[in-house]
């Protein structure tokens, strides 16, 4: 019988959620606290996700970096991909949060979309 | 000399909440100081997310949980001062401040302290050893990724499994560095239990718990790390000594509250958390100025910071409309057990909120344990607690009506007891 | 072109030289191998004007200890560099070292040290209340004090810049050879040619000597662990606490520093290695053992930093100053070890004497001997702050909060005479970086603002020269398809 016990990370409480299969093979899931926590033990063991948090290169103003999310849960498998698609990207100020950065990043179905509004500066040729 | 009614010195989320929570209470005239060239403080540069589950039942990055606030405090038209440095604040409230256009004093009715704290630096540890480049406390380093754009090194070693450790240890990762440890002198990590999966496990990352950093090595750029297994005194053994060739050492080994303005205050400050001692007002011991966030005690979730600070600023604009009593008669809350330290410290029942909430830190991890509230000898309240660690804050509520039922009780104790 | 004066060694030594020597119409230029004066030895010592109690009577250290002692008052108001006379004690914790106490006091009279007194348990209790309980008696030493060791190199070394002489930073002597009428200094950043040479090269100064003269000598590297404690114990005692000293050196001690910290440190040991100034746990653990010795109640947590320096021994114990004696022309300042600091301007005042006597030359009609430091924001007024922003409002900007060091001092230490580029020297000119968040808060700005003036991107911005780089990549560097 197998049993395998994670930690779900949805929220700060990280719950202790155990799932196993009984004699007859059935998925069983004990120890969540929430509905999301029992969703995520579900998918876990078959097909992670991830939310995935970046950054990208930012002109035109006076930060050099965008802090960028996907906007959706991606394979776990297909994290670094994501981040290596993000390599050459470069975005020109002005931003807005939730400006779509990039479109169906590495064909997971999610976007990147920027988390920060930044506004154009004149002074940003000055910036190292 | 300026007159205002309320000062916030900080412009990150304790002082922007504040702002908000005063503004609700009814002051108009409130100025935030902010060192900074933008409002939203150390939020900006965490740009993973996790926060405002609670505040907004969202999971926000902390640039989205900041601009939160900071659009609130737009639409309510409070004023920031930016890239204003405070420099002294005395007793009687008057504050100095500095900026491009000059030196500003500014005599205000009430003053919410809120500057956050600061990362323990490497000098604080004594580690033996060279000086080299490529030692980092983790936020710094954070700072260079997040918002410079580039990498401190490629080889890593992270001492401290705090939340900054384990989240820059991903982070890093992510970004084609290889993180080869995070080291932790404690034998549980100080974390959150989901960074520990999120950061580490997924990354295969290993977390070498009970360990130190015995010796930085290289001559001008950092070569590698001694680390060596620690006994039950946290001393190292040397027999356990192994070399971990690496060019970048993160610290995350603790956060220290910056009080330095508080104490020009004459502020009374708190050894244990190195924060100000607080009543439920969240007022401190000079009248008048009140404390909320990182300043006042570390807090794990921004969301918390949130709470604590919209009452903090509610209860210094309740001041300034006359509206707290002039006399007051406080009793200790009293930490007990394995009860490190409690926000606040003490406490007048006859001037408290229907529901006050009381945060406190414990001082190991417990499994099995209660969480108890005595008022006087009376043990008024008590819950099971699966798990309790020193990296998770949390909260007991006391309300009005506890006290109601006794006649005079003389203190309040939290303390967490063994369940039978 | 041949100058008159090439100085190897941008130390104490080699400054307070420059500085003297710019009296004179000579073209004088300083050789240093780091990227800033004061990189070596003269930046990492206990910062001590010492009495002269401790010299043996005699020797070049008591003579120049006892008369540099006297030039600080002049000195650091000249060339504005911070200087207090907080007085120093050695300590005795039983009768025997009372004894030792009195023969240092009759050492100190004979070396000519003013004012010396042996007081009692009661009386050193009064001057600090915060001695151990197990001291017997003190020897009292009015003349004591206490300075910032390389604020006090860049003072002469500006001032000599100011002056005329030229300073060549990252300028490494990896070959001296004497030719016909004049030395030929050379090494990665070129060569210099000079009629006279001065060398002053501190840990190296052996090395310098050895490949022109054959009265060899050899330097042995000394190193010793300090520890610096946070402000607030800054005032735990006001004079400088000696041990009793040994064959290894004055011992540990517990002094204040000029800027408000408290300094514990040295320990002795002699190491092969000229460059390996690290700590290791033992030291530091005797560091603080030694000076929980002294003073009742030193507080654990208050640590926000711990170092090595090394010092530049010479067998005989002794300094070796003077000209070469087979090779003309080449004037050894070298075995500076402690009561070097103390010593320097005595010494500056002794070779530049040597050098007028090789030379003849006359004095120098444009030298002016005030120098100001550029203004510190910290210790200006309202009205000096309020108008320094209104000639500069880079004044306005604090970088570093823990020591309210602002945009403009940073700017000045990277312009002036002998300007700097690099992290860790902009930290010792201006204390960005010193405080108790050690840089953990500024560094990022300091690097920023470096990387602006000097028009490099982030990443070429160092710490302390080449291959101390802040900064490896841009991120994602290192990310590739299909890992």
């Amino acid at each position: 019988m197998n049993m395998a016990v994670l930690t779900c990370i949805n929220c700060p409480l990280g719950c202790q959620i155990t799932v196993s299969a009984d004699a007859l093979g059935r998925q069983k899931i004990e120890g969540y606290g929430c509905k999301r926590g029992l969703e995520y033990a579900k998918v876990e063991l078959t097909n992670p996700t991830r939310m995935v948090t970046s950054t990208v290169r930012l002109q035109n103003a006076d930060i050099r970096q965008l802090p960028v999310k996907t906007s959706a849960p991606v394979p776990k498998a297909k994290i670094m991909d994501c981040m290596c698609a993000l390599k050459a990207v470069e975005v020109s100020a002005p931003v807005r949060a939730g400006d779509i950065i990039v479109r169906n990043v590495c064909g997971t179905g999610s976007d990147i979309v920027a988390t920060r509004c930044v506004a154009a500066s004149e002074s940003a040729h000055c910036k190292p | 000399m300026q007159n205002i009614d309320l000062a916030i010195i900080g412009g990150g989320p304790a002082g922007l909440a504040a702002a908000v929570g005063a503004h609700t209470q009814g002051i108009r005239d409130i100025v935030i100081f902010e060192r900074d060239s933008t409002p939203g403080g150390i939020l900006n540069q965490c740009i993973h997310n996790g926060f405002g589950l609670h505040a907004f039942k969202e999971e926000l990055t902390g640039p989205e949980y900041a601009e939160r606030f900071i659009q609130q405090t737009k639409d309510l038209g409070i004023r920031i001062r930016l890239n204003t440095m405070v420099l002294s604040i005395s007793p009687q409230r008057e504050i100095t401040a500095v900026n491009e256009q000059g030196v500003l004093h500014v005599q205000a009715k009430a003053i919410v302290l809120a500057m956050g704290c600061r990362e323990r630096p490497r000098g604080a540890l004594n580690i033996p050893g060279s000086r080299p480049a490529g030692i980092y406390t983790a936020g710094t380093a954070q700072r260079f990724v997040n918002l410079n754009g580039y990498l401190p090194g490629k080889e890593v070693v992270i001492l401290g499994s705090g939340d900054i450790g384990l989240i820059m240890a991903r982070r890093m990762t992510l970004e084609g560095v290889h993180v080869k440890a995070v080291v932790e002198l404690m034998p549980y990590s100080n974390g959150l239990k989901r960074n520990i999966v999120q950061c580490l496990d997924d990354f295969g990352i290993p977390l070498l718990l009970s360990h130190t950093v015995t010796e930085i090595v290289g001559r001008r750029r950092l070569e590698g790390v001694k680390i060596a297994q620690v006994d039950a005194d946290r001393r190292p053994v040397p027999e356990t000594e192994q070399y971990i060739p690496c060019d970048t050492l993160l610290l995350s080994v603790g956060l220290l509250p910056e009080n330095e303005l508080s104490k020009s205050a004459g502020v009374q400050l708190s050894p244990i958390t190195g924060g100000a001692v607080v009543n439920e007002q969240l007022e401190t011991s000079a009248e008048g100025i009140f404390a909320c966030g990182n300043v006042l005690h570390v807090h794990d979730l921004v969301d918390y910071v949130s709470e604590e600070s919209l009452l903090a600023g509610r209860n210094a604009a309740r001041y300034i409309q006359n509206a707290l009593a002039e006399t007051r008669r406080n009793i200790p809350i009293l930490p007990r057990g394995g009860v490190r330290y409690t926000v606040p410290s003490m406490i007048d029942p006859r001037l408290m909120d229907p529901e006050l909430v009381v945060r406190f830190r414990v001082d190991q991890v417990y499994r099995g344990y209660r969480v108890c509230v005595y008022l006087g000898d009376h043990l008024e309240y008590s819950r099971k607690a699966r798990v309790l660690t020193p990296g998770e804050m949390e909260s007991v509520t006391l309300t009005q009506a506890m006290f109601a039922k006794q006649e005079t009780v003389p203190s309040v104790t939290v303390s967490v007891e063994r369940a039978e | 072109m041949v100058y008159d004066v090439a100085i190897i060694g941008g130390g104490v030594i080699g400054c307070t030289i420059a500085r003297e020597l710019s009296r004179l119409k000579l073209k004088t230029v300083v050789l240093e191998k780091e990227n800033d004066v004061a990189s070596g030895s003269s930046k990492a010592n206990s910062g001590i004007v010492h009495g002269g109690y401790d010299c043996t009577p005699g020797t070049l250290k008591a003579r120049f200890n006892v008369e540099g002692n006297t030039m600080f008052d002049d000195l650091s108001q000249t060339l504005d560099f911070p200087f207090r006379r907080n007085g120093s004690m050695v300590l005795a914790f039983d009768q025997d070292e009372i004894q030792h106490l009195e023969k240092l006091l009759m050492q100190g009279i004979k070396n000519g040290v003013n004012n010396l007194e042996i007081i009692n348990r009661e009386a050193a209790l009064r001057l600090e209340p915060n001695l151990s309980d197990e001291v017997a008696a003190a020897l009292l030493i009015p003349s004591g004090g206490i300075v910032c060791p390389y604020e006090m190199t860049f003072a002469f070394a500006e001032n000599a810049a100011e002056n005329g002489v030229e300073f060549r930073l990252n300028f490494p002597a990896e070959s001296v050879e004497k030719q016909a009428g004049f030395f030929s200094v050379a090494g990665p950043a070129g060569e210099v040619r000079a009629r006279i040479l001065i060398n002053a090269a501190g840990l190296y100064a052996d090395v310098i000597n050895n490949m022109l003269s054959q009265s060899r000598f050899t330097i042995t590297p000394r190193r010793g662990e300090y520890c610096l404690l946070d402000k607030t114990e800054g005032e735990l005692v006001t004079h400088t606490l000696f041990q009793l000293p040994t064959k290894a050196g004055k011992g540990i001690l517990v002094s204040p520093t000029v800027d408000g910290n408290l300094l514990l440190g040295p320990t002795s040991q002699d190491i092969g290695d000229k460059e390996l100034k690290t700590t290791t746990r033992e030291g530091l653990q005797a560091v603080l053992l030694a000076a929980r010795r002294d003073v009742k109640s030193l507080p654990a947590g208050k640590i926000i930093t711990s170092f090595a320096g090394l010092r530049a021994i010479d067998e005989t114990g002794d300094f070796i100053i003077g000209r070469s004696p087979d090779v003309e022309n080449l004037i050894n300042v070298a075995g500076i070890a402690s009561p070097g600091l103390t010593s320097a301007p005595a010494i500056a005042v002794h070779v530049a004497g040597l050098v007028r006597e090789l030379t003849q030359a006359e004095p120098n009609p444009d030298f002016h001997p005030v120098r100001k430091a550029f203004p510190r924001f910290r210790h200006m007024s309202d009205e000096q702050r309020n108008r320094a922003i209104a000639k500069n409002p880079d004044y306005g900007y604090v970088v570093c909060r823990c020591e309210q060091v602002t945009k403009a001092e940073i700017l000045a230490a990277m312009r002036g005479p002998i300007g700097v580029r690099d992290v860790d020297a902009i930290k010792r000119r201006t204390r960005a970086g010193m405080g108790r968040c050690q840089g953990g808060f500024c560094m990022t700005r300091v690097s920023e603002i470096i990387a602006q003036e000097l028009g490099i991107p982030l990443n070429e911005v160092t710490k302390n020269g080449g291959g101390t780089n802040l900064l490896m990549d841009l991120n994602k560097q290192d990310l590739h398809e299909g890992e």
